[in-house]
């Protein structure tokens, strides 16, 4: 019997498997930030323990940055120790940090992949849920606590048994305005916020590897959103294309022997997995969220399902939700007035992310009771828009360039959406309460989200696009 | 380092009948920003707890005298989201030593066992029972025996066998953590590095 792509890479840096034990597993590369490894270093500096290997430790200041004049001192206390603590740990031991006004600062799971640290193959973890974005690249990535944080700098290596194997098959051609955020969402929909736990997830199919590495990390970020421990997608010409001549990518002859090595990365065709869903490409329409987790989507033309409809344990938390987002059974959102659009994000910060994004903008005006922020996921998205111009679109177009960060992702930062308010937000969550106390976040794809904030209401991206515009 | 030593609660139990209940309802991002582990107890469920000018929102059940006790007992999908172990924190430091769900989300199970904070997974029957006996009497209590592995209700007898990790459940038992095991392979761990 065949193996699958997540079992190669897992046995590939197993350490050590004993029966009655979870296995340990070498970790390439160790990604932290501020927020999740302050106890770590601590509980490091309590043990008299070293960072085992800080060449393998890359660190960022990301979830409390501003996001406008980050050459100022941070202006909220809190935040600024935090951030300085980082600074000061990482000194201490040894480890290499990306931190504000670095060139390389950014979004944790944006500057990875950007800047050719992760490849596929390679074990990736990181004291946030999201790092499930670095398996686009055919890498097996998690998120983790403080404690396994702690664990993997003294150690560099993972406790962890092996999850079950799930593939996730889409084929077929998407309709015109419809992209890789409305895939995960539409899957997410399908299979609901805890339909993935215990799994790691392999996407595959033909429309899955007709993305870009961009759409592919989008898709692969959103699967802890089901309950996914990790996903991954197989690499191919377009992910060697996109690592070949990255900063931190091998070179001359590393290279080759790298990627021969990666062509071995894929399930073979008799590999079995616990579950399998297959998805129809042509079904997905652009997808917008009701409710208050990320299973709750709907295609943007579909009503608010009904309470009545839903499994009766869960009808009070159905209700509830509804009841936070102001909205009612069978309710249809197209032409609802919406108040914030947030562009950014480690699902949707990308340059292809702006540049769709500016496509559509130019020569729009966002309407006049809309705030929108765009927030590139890194300074070097942030550079390469300034440098293509799409920073003079977005602001003819009232969407001002901001600085790299989460944001309003979790509002971590000034970037809060008000209590009561709607935000059309390309982020990956909708928890109550996740971009501001009381916000109302409806997660969209960057094209919906900018249709959004032209029109000032929840809009068919379908309708906008001309004949024949390409974007989408 | 060694971490709390575990093996049996009986407690009385506050019940929060709510599916997928995710780690940014535990404890809000804008408290995460704390550099040790302390204290996040005072902020757990805060926007649930309390209005915009801090006063203790009534009908929530932490805010109700009625139920108190070191079981929380909770809808299934407990500890969706965010990998943040702040929301292990803030359940143990509020004082539960437990919490009862008929799911829990992976990150959330391993970050509560990290820290002596029991995940007890049951039935979605059995708790339906335990909410069921919890409205009809708010001192029922439960008891949880780690080495046995049984969850029971007290006043009725009803119980379940969970199912726990061996490895961890010695963890929890004999309070030693994942560093030190690892660290005791470290010559295995040199080996794999040095065969790379």
């Amino acid at each position: 019997m065949g193996n699958t792509l997540f079992d190669k890479i897992w046995d590939a840096h197993v350490v050590s498997s004993k029966e009655g034990f979870p296995d340990i597993l070498y970790i390439d590369t160790h990604f932290i930030h501020e927020v999740t490894s302050p106890q770590a270093f601590d509980g490091l500096r309590k043990r008299g323990l070293p960072v085992l290997r800080p060449k393998q430790t890359v660190a960022t200041a990301d979830h409390n940055v501003p996001t406008w004049d980050q050459h100022l001192p941070i202006k909220e206390e809190l935040s600024r120790y935090q951030v300085d603590m980082l600074t000061k740990n990482c000194a201490e031991f040894g480890v290499e940090l990306y931190g504000l006004g670095h060139p390389y600062q950014g979004i944790v799971h944006v500057i990875g992949p950007e800047l050719g640290i992760t490849r596929p193959g390679g074990t990736y973890v990181c004291g946030d849920s999201h790092t499930s974005t670095h398996g686009a690249f055919g890498a097996i990535a998690f998120g983790i606590g403080t404690s396994q944080v702690e664990q993997v700098m003294a150690t560099q290596c993972l406790l962890q048994s092996r999850p079950k194997r799930m593939k996730i098959e889409v084929n077929g051609k998407l309709q015109k305005g419809v992209g890789a955020k409305d895939i995960i969402l539409y899957i997410i929909s399908k299979t609901t916020a805890a339909g993935g736990t215990g799994y790691a997830v392999e996407y595959a199919g033909d429309t899955i590897r007709s993305l870009s590495m961009e759409g592919r990390m989008t898709i692969c970020n959103m699967s802890i959103e089901m309950g996914a421990r990790c996903g991954l997608i197989a690499p191919d010409d377009t992910t060697i294309e996109y690592v070949k001549g990255r900063e931190f990518a091998p070179k001359g002859e590393d290279w080759d022997k790298a990627v021969a090595y990666w062509k071995t990365l894929y399930s073979d065709d008799d590999a079995q997995f616990d579950s399998v869903l297959t998805f129809n490409a042509e079904d997905i329409e652009p997808m917008i969220t009701y409710g208050t987790n990320p299973g709750m989507g709907i295609g943007v033309t579909q009503h608010v399902p009904v309470t009545a409809d839903v499994e009766p344990t869960e009808q009070k938390s159905y209700a509830n939700s509804l009841a936070y987002m102001g909205l009612h059974d069978d309710e249809s959102l197209i032409g609802k007035p919406i108040d914030y659009v947030f562009i950014g994000s480690c699902t949707n910060s990308r340059i292809e992310d702006l540049r769709q994004v500016a496509e559509f903008v130019k020569g729009r005006h966002k309407a006049d009771h809309v705030t929108v922020w765009v927030v590139p996921g890194s300074k070097q998205v942030q550079e390469q828009a300034i440098a293509e111009g799409l920073d003079k679109v977005f602001e003819a177009a009232g969407f001002p360039l901001r600085e790299p960060g989460c944001s309003a992702c979790l509002g971590m930062n000034e970037d809060k959406i008000p209590a009561g308010k709607y935000c059309v937000s390309t982020s990956n969550r909708n928890f109550e309460g996740r971009q501001g106390p009381n916000s109302r976040t409806i997660l969209a794809s960057p094209l919906t989200a900018a249709a959004a904030a032209v029109t000032g209401k929840i809009t068919d991206i379908r309708e906008l696009l001309a004949e024949g515009e390409l974007v989408g | 380092m060694s971490t709390k030593i575990f093996k049996h609660i009986q407690s009385t139990a506050v019940p929060l009948p709510i599916e997928n209940i995710d780690t940014d309802q535990i404890i809000p991002a804008r408290f995460l920003k704390a550099t040790t582990r302390d204290g996040f107890g005072n902020n757990l469920f805060r926007d649930w707890r309390f209005d915009e000018n801090d006063h203790p929102k009534q009908d929530f059940v932490l805010n109700n005298p009625t139920y108190s006790g070191k079981v929380l007992v909770a809808g299934k999908n407990f500890g969706c989201g965010s990998s943040r172990e702040h929301a292990a924190w803030a359940l143990s430091d509020y004082g539960f030593d437990a919490v009862v769900s008929s799911f829990f989300a992976d990150i959330f199970k391993g970050n509560a066992l990290n820290n002596g904070l029991l995940p007890v997974q049951v039935s979605d029957e059995f708790l339906a029972k335990i909410f069921d006996e919890l409205y009809s009497d708010k001192d029922a209590q439960i008891e949880i025996d780690l080495e046995q592995q049984v969850i029971r209700i007290s006043n009725t007898g009803d119980e379940e066998a969970f199912e726990i990790n061996a490895y961890k459940k010695a963890c929890l038992i004999n309070g030693y953590d994942d560093i030190d095991y690892i660290l005791s392979n470290k010559a295995l761990v040199e080996e794999f590095e040095a065969k790379r």
